[in-house]
């Protein structure tokens, strides 16, 4: 009888926020819809309902169901039999519950089958499923990739496989091989095309979540004797045409429910999607940051479940005649657990807003010519966009292992034992900093928008607006951080030394970060007092980070750069 | 083949998070302390009336519940998991009704729906905890009656096939056309609300509950399917006689709160001679009858 959406009533706030009017606003198109289907918003007030009940929903079976077979999933685990993958009872059961209640293709249009919710709201429930069981929300959010099939396929295909996926068939994304994993212009799988014009896939996959899924998105060699990114196309494959088996799945450390397959593809008849050569340079980049949001969204559901899981057991365990969370040594933790959570979560939905305004305006491109402000206005969300996912996603993943690394020293002993759930937590959060993209990758896709200000410019226009007199405090510490972050930036690239810069970069990407969060803790508990504690927690926490980046930039000097060289 | 299913549900307090206002003091049950939900076993009836109309596409699930009109959120609730339609039978008569004057209510209003295939009940419900009203609904009908099912396996050639849980396991019986189902707890819990029905449904309401409301009325005016009946006696044709406390033999003297415990234990044969011994004990000492 739990319920992961209502008992969490910082979701909502987050959902309440005021650029939510423009959203919702842009993506039902003046609410035309309601005049063909019965189940579109009327206005914004009711779309916002709709959104919220919806929530509702996956909070309750979050709670109801996919929580409770967690733990039988992450020991049973899928298995392979006759090259097919067969999912574990719960993991069954909660795909059974999500088709049920039409949660697959959630962002997809109503003509399509979809609910036509924006980002938002999709990323919301996906932080919800993933505190439930992350290793489900891998399986559950590969419905994502319904988004690339949708923006770069023809019309015949999206009405074939978006119908589908909306029906509640799976999807996974085919890209990583044995020599192409971060490098994935070494892609090798070859897909050669017949004399009618079709095509087939031949070669093998390897780390594939979700590898036996209904219908595949495959990264391929269309180009024959071309050696990089160029030369590779998207294409669709079908399970039901067959020619793609399963050879092994990886015994691995977390999320165990989610089945990684090695896949074998043996003239497997697949569809071009989109057009030749822009696999890569175009739609899987397109692919990738929106599953960047979707692992961003995992991390900050697992640190929600690690925070409470902590909370419970320090109020819970007795020693020395009280309970844990009276020393103050295990209340620090949880302050900067939660504080930690509350930071990634805001940053999690201020990047999912920004991605929902200049996808829909895209969207809407596709119908009408945008006006000139209306593609200035997209062309700044998008920019936006670009330099908080991979914010959203390194931090925030950074943020989950580092809370429930926490979560099991609160624990003592008993969380080193596997009857804690803490256990499983650690070890699932694991791969969120390494999957779709490093954290070093995502300091790689920010940087730039550190030297070109994109932070910087976000920070200088957050800490204009007015601040009540209660969070004047904070608010000054954020000031003396973004001047902080603004010298530090300033110091490295004064240097014009590229791999001086490189090596700074992972520093100067976490201070814009924690000065950004800060931020947007900052506007969230200005609309919201929930938030006022968090903010203060993290703005202190955040400001001696930045200090110890701060120091150890000024105190560097460029020869020193060789006792870090190999 | 299409089906007609008619569920009966009833909104009920939430027994299982009894606080301490949950009684008042003259031992009635204080309904305003209690939040109202689906009763839990009318819920597993759902669950078996839309599997049979998976099974059984073109079927139509009607959800049929007495109350006030509030609880038409329990045909709300219904629409959201895939029921097309709904009635709440409301009115005055009908206060205080016990088991008979209840069976009696529904089965004049299951003759107003008329042509019905099956009526599905849960076994019971959680705050009188009788089980008498299924079966009673069904004796007023003329109909046959399958008691705590767990699985609605097929309902083809006009016979169903009903698994049900008995003491000793599961028992798999065949019944006629039309009857009347119980369904039992352990029977499969209900799908979650769909998402697509709960934003065509949520303005779903009888029209009571929007007489004061002009904007819902206009939108329930432009998409009928929102509006969910609300009957009275008169027009289902009731006799007032046999309705409410006027047709209610059951008369509450006291309530006490009893907890169980077991005393002695007695084994007895299992042979017709031994039950009926100890069936003429329980009347003698009054256990029974």
């Amino acid at each position: 009888m739990a319920n992961f959406y209502t008992d969490n009533p910082n979701l909502k706030s987050h959902l309440q926020h005021p650029l939510m009017k423009k959203i919702v606003e842009l993506k039902e198109r003046n609410f035309a819809d309601a005049e063909k289907y019965d189940y579109a918003p009327l206005d914004f007030e009711d779309a916002m309902d709709s959104y919220d009940k919806v929530l509702e929903v996956v909070g309750e079976i979050c709670g109801d169901v996919i929580a409770e077979n967690a733990e039988d999933v992450d020991h049973t685990g899928p298995r392979v039999e006759n090259n097919r993958v067969i999912y574990a009872e719960g993991t069954k059961k909660n795909l059974e519950a999500c088709r049920k209640a039409g949660l697959m293709g959630m962002s997809m249009p109503r003509r399509l089958g979809g609910l036509n919710f924006p980002i938002t709201p999709y990323i919301m429930a996906a932080d919800i499923v993933s505190r439930a069981d992350a290793g489900f929300e891998n399986l559950w959010g590969l419905q994502d990739c319904a988004e690339t099939i949708y923006e770069f396929a023809d019309e015949d295909q999206k009405e074939r496989y978006i119908k589908r996926v909306c029906e509640g068939e799976t999807m996974s994304m085919d890209l990583t091989e044995p020599d192409a994993g971060s490098d994935l212009q070494s892609v090798m799988l070859k897909a050669t095309q017949k004399e009618d014009g079709s095509w087939v896939l031949n070669g093998v996959k390897r780390f594939i979540t979700n590898g036996d899924s209904d219908i595949h998105l495959v990264l391929a060699r269309s180009e024959e004797g071309t050696k990089d990114g160029r030369g590779l196309s998207m294409f669709i494959y079908d399970k039901r045409n067959g020619g793609v088996n399963v050879r092994r799945i990886e015994n691995k450390m977390g999320i165990k429910g989610s089945p990684t397959c090695e896949l074998v593809y043996k003239d497997a008849p697949a569809e071009l999607c989109g057009s030749r050569k822009l696999g890569l340079i175009k739609y899987v980049m397109a692919l990738m940051n929106g599953a960047r949001l979707g692992i961003a969204a995992q991390s900050v559901g697992i640190s929600e479940a690690a925070y409470r899981e902590a909370l419970d057991y320090a109020k819970d365990r007795k020693q020395f005649g009280k309970a844990i969370i009276e020393f103050p040594a295990v209340a620090e933790i949880l302050s900067v657990m939660k504080a930690k959570l509350d930071a990634s979560r805001a940053l999690l939905y201020a990047c999912a807003r920004f991605v929902d305004i200049y996808k829909i305006y895209d969207d809407i491109a596709k119908e009408r010519p945008l006006t000139k402000e209306e593609k200035l206005e997209a062309k700044a969300y998008s920019k936006l966009a670009d330099a908080f996912t991979p914010l959203a996603k390194g931090m925030g993943s950074e943020f989950c292992n580092q809370n429930t690394y926490d979560c099991i020293q609160i624990h003592g002993g008993s969380g080193f034992m596997k009857d804690y759930r803490c256990e499983r937590l650690y070890r699932d959060a694991r791969i969120t900093s390494i999957y779709e993209g490093t954290t070093q990758l995502q300091v790689v896709a920010a940087i730039r928008h550190v030297t070109t200000g994109t932070y910087l410019n976000f920070i200088k226009e957050a800490l204009n607006a007015e601040v009540s007199e209660k969070h004047a405090g904070a608010k000054k510490l954020l000031d003396e951080m973004a001047e902080q972050y603004e010298a530090a930036v300033a110091n490295v690239l004064e240097v014009k030394d590229q791999a001086y810069t490189d090596f700074m970069a992972r520093r100067l990407v976490e201070m814009a970060g924690h000065t950004v969060m800060g931020c947007l803790l900052l506007e969230e508990a200005e609309r919201n007092e929930a938030f006022d504690k968090s903010l203060e927690v993290y703005v202190k926490y955040g400001q001696a980070e930045c200090t110890k980046h701060a120091d150890f930039i000024s105190n560097f000097k460029l020869e020193e750069l060789a006792a870090y060289t190999y | 083949m299409s089906l007609n299913i008619i569920v009966l549900a009833k909104q009920v307090p939430d027994t299982r998070n009894v606080g301490k206002d949950a009684m008042k003091e003259d031992g009635t049950v204080n309904r305003a302390a209690l939040p109202a939900i689906f009763n839990p076993e009318d819920l597993n009836a759902l669950e078996q009336a839309l599997r049979l109309k998976d099974m059984y596409p073109g079927s139509k699930v009607t959800i049929l519940t007495m109350g006030p009109a509030r609880a038409a959120e329990i045909i709300r609730e219904g629409l959201y998991r895939g029921a097309d339609d709904g009635v709440v039978l409301s009115d005055r008569a009908f206060a205080g009704s016990d088991t008979l004057a209840t069976s009696y209510a529904l089965s004049a209003a299951i003759k107003k729906l008329g042509n019905y295939d099956i009526i599905i009940g849960g076994r019971q419900a959680i705050d009188g905890d009788t089980a008498q009203v299924g079966p009673q609904v069904a004796e007023k009908l003329g109909l046959p009656t399958v008691t705590y099912a767990e699985e609605i396996v097929d309902a083809d050639n006009g016979k169903v096939t009903v698994k049900r849980r008995i003491e000793s396991g599961v028992e798999t019986v065949k019944a006629p056309l039309p009857l009347v189902v119980t369904v039992n707890g352990s029977a499969a819990p209900c799908r979650p609300r769909n998402a697509k029905c709960l934003q065509k449904y949520k303005y779903a309401a009888v029209p009571s509950e929007v007489a004061t409301d002009d904007k819902k009325k206009e939108l329930i005016e432009k998409r009928p399917y929102l509006n969910i009946g609300e009957w009275n006696a008169a027009y289902v044709d009731a006799d007032l006689a046999q309705c409410g406390l006027a047709g209610s033999p059951t008369k509450v003297k006291s309530i006490e709160n009893v907890v169980f415990t077991a005393k002695e234990a007695r084994k007895i044969e299992n042979t017709d001679e031994a039950v009926e011994d100890l069936i003429k004990e329980l009347i003698a000492n009054h256990t029974i009858g």
